[in-house]
């Protein structure tokens, strides 16, 4: 047996583990869980765990219902909020068809894929996302939202609910093996900012996917509601989910280069450059709800245009300034992913939107030093900036006729989401809005 | 195995002989307490013959302070002698013996001998490893690591106050050319900080341009 597979079922056996909790995650991105026997864990590391996935979003198929879920043993964790006396442990899992071989439907096997390309190019790619969210005090749709506090950018509260909350989060974080970086209050009441460490771009969305169920689960333990909603408040920055990214070649930052005035290698441009020539077709995965375009708006922190620039927030592609000495941190950020994409998608998306880049060797546009905010779309045409897609409707069209994301996603998950989204986006046209109501009610 | 079964009396019961021999078993036969030297696996004791005499013998072994597991060979005659003398033996066989019994007791006899008697233990201030369970702890916490950051730590513990570079870490931890070059050892050791909590974090300290080390420098000692 593999050490790996060896050392789970010794400290399940040894912590007297009660319950594996068997995680994946659908083609929405929404978490799955089954629990297992520890009895039961040889044989899923052996045979997987068989069960019907035609009732996960995603997941069905015509001809066969069946497929197997694959524990990864590298993932196995304790849940630090088990019970102690009957500790139970979560592991993250691949889906395979019965014959053994990768489903192509699951979200983990897109971003392997997409890893394994960067590999074949002698890259590993890192991700560093900074997650934001908004607690409120209840999760009602019905009722009008309440936020815990007033607070602002950086404040610190006395009368700050959410600060011990975030700390008790942080605490579970770290002891989940997943290293935090900063945390703090946002700019908008109620809003929070955890940014993670970077590390290797699936375990990053396997954390993304734990922090997300960490969050909400300890703000429903205090009877609060945590939502990773872009956009829940009117006249307020939403929650993004800026990503920091970096390809390493070995030891070495392949986004750097001394000798450049940006500190920018030739890798690093052509990466940037293949970020904005295919931003367009990327942000139905970045940004996969109705709800995220309202967060793409002018000001707020959020991204119009496509474009990239160094200190301009306004950019959709930012290039962090970096330390002298630190030249290793050489990274980009993308600024238009959302805290409701699925992590395992948009990760892979950017990732082979850069590469695609890399692969050319792509031209970078010019930095663009204007306030961008500021700008009417007719001036930013004409400084050749391209807008990206104001609706969900728009990005769907734009991915469809995308063969670079078909390619990405592969064509089971690239069909199946476009007719999921494509509904979605139906059902939010048929709706009459509170805005109509107020505008035109009293006006016709 | 290295070390001896030890076996009283001299001479065994020809059954004894014939089953520990089958058994591929190394073993001695002694003939009183003050003989045994060295190091011992275990302890097989024939009660039937002499039972005051080999109770005798195993509270000998007892005061000598040999912790071995102590195997009673008793018939179901004697079995009210064992009454009160819960500390001088491990575990019994009923005689006659099953040479299939006999054999599956001796052989879980020699791994508790292995295991639980003497499991080896990493010991570096508040944090113990151990070996043969692969589990940890710090201040009696016990640490829920996955097995790479296990490996990690326990590499690092077993030289503490050496720094190690990345690249010999990556080599000897993960043992081939692992594909995420020596980031990924930053990335684990930033793992193992944040499981060991702030107060312990600094067990592992950042040696600037070369790479870890764990514990005190020889020169803090």
């Amino acid at each position: 047996m593999e050490p790996q597979k060896d050392y789970v079922l010794r400290t399940v056996e040894e912590r007297g583990v009660r319950l594996i909790r068997l995680w994946f995650t659908d083609v929405l991105g929404q978490l799955k869980s089954v629990a297992i026997s520890p009895a039961e864990l040889a044989d899923a590391f052996d045979e997987g765990l068989q069960f019907d996935g035609s009732a996960i979003d995603g997941f069905s198929r015509v001809q066969e219902s069946d497929v197997l879920a694959v524990p990864d043993a590298a993932t196995f964790e304790l849940l630090p909020w088990a019970d102690p006396e009957e500790p139970s442990g979560r592991i993250f899992c691949d889906i395979r068809n019965p014959d053994g071989t990768p489903f192509e439907g699951d979200p983990r096997w897109v971003m392997r894929r997409s890893l394994a390309k960067a590999a074949e190019m002698g890259y590993t790619f890192y991700t560093a996302p900074e997650v934001e969210f908004f607690y409120f005090r209840h999760g009602d749709p019905d009722q009008p939202l309440v936020p815990l506090d007033n607070a602002s950018y950086f404040d610190l509260t006395t009368a700050d609910v959410a600060s011990p909350m975030r700390k008790r989060t942080i605490t579970m974080l770290e002891a989940m093996g997943i290293p935090v970086e900063y945390s703090f209050h946002e700019d908008s009441p109620s809003q929070h900012e955890i940014d993670l460490r970077y590390t290797e771009a699936l375990s990053m969305a396997d954390n993304v996917m734990t922090l997300r169920l960490v969050v909400r689960k300890l703000a429903l333990d205090r009877d609060l509601h945590a939502t990773f909603m872009p956009k829940p408040l009117n006249g307020v920055q939403g929650s993004g989910m800026h990503t920091h990214m970096s390809l390493f070649e070995h030891d070495v930052n392949a986004f750097h280069d001394a000798g450049d005035d940006y500190g920018l290698s030739k890798t690093a441009k052509s990466f940037i450059a293949g970020l904005l020539r295919h931003a367009r077709e990327i942000t139905a995965t970045t940004n996969q709800l109705v709800n995220s375009y309202k967060r793409l708006v002018a000001g707020d922190e959020a991204p119009t245009f496509v474009s990239w620039a160094r200190n301009n927030r306004s950019a959709l592609v930012r290039v962090p300034v970096v330390k002298p000495g630190k030249e290793s941190s050489t990274r980009v950020e993308y600024r238009a992913l959302d805290s409701a994409a699925n992590p395992y998608l948009a990760f892979s998306a950017v990732l082979a939107a850069g590469l695609k880049g890399v692969q050319e060797g792509y031209e970078l546009p010019d930095e663009a030093v204007a306030d961008l905010y500021t700008m009417s779309r007719g001036q930013a045409r004409a400084s050749g900036f391209e807008e990206l897609p104001m609706s969900l409707s728009e990005a769907l069209d734009v991915l469809e006729e995308s063969p670079l994301m078909a390619d990405v996603l592969g064509e089971h998950i690239h069909e199946w989401f476009l007719r999921n989204k494509r509904a979605e986006f139906a059902e939010y046209r048929r709706e009459v809005t509170p805005f109509e109501l107020r505008r035109y009610l009293n006006t016709w | 195995m290295s070390e001896p079964l030890l076996v009283y009396p001299t001479p065994p019961p020809p059954e004894l002989v014939r089953t520990l021999d089958l058994g591929g078993f190394n073993w001695k036969a002694v003939s009183s307490a003050q003989e045994p030297e060295g190091r011992w696996l275990g302890a097989v004791i024939a009660v039937d013959e002499d039972p005051e005499d080999a109770f005798g013998f195993c509270r000998a072994l007892h005061r000598r302070g040999l912790d071995i597991p102590v195997l009673l060979l008793i018939s179901g005659t004697h079995l009210n002698e064992l009454e009160m003398r819960d500390d001088l033996y491990t575990d019994f066989c009923l005689t006659p013996f099953h040479q299939r019994e006999l054999e599956a007791r001796l052989a879980h006899l020699v791994w508790r001998s292995g295991t639980t008697m003497r499991p080896e233990l990493i010991e570096y201030g508040p944090l113990v490893l151990n070996v043969d369970t692969y589990q940890a702890s710090i201040t009696g916490r016990p640490l829920d690591l996955t097995y790479m950051e296990y490996e990690l730590l326990k590499f690092l513990a077993s030289s503490p106050g050496k720094v190690f570079t990345r690249e010999t870490l990556l080599s000897r931890v993960w043992g081939y050319d692992y594909f995420g070059g020596a980031r990924t050892v930053d990335v684990h050791v930033r793992r193992l900080r944040a499981k060991l909590g702030e107060e312990h974090a600094g067990l592992i300290t950042t040696v600037r341009s070369v790479g870890y080390r764990f514990g005190l420098s020889r020169w803090e000692r």
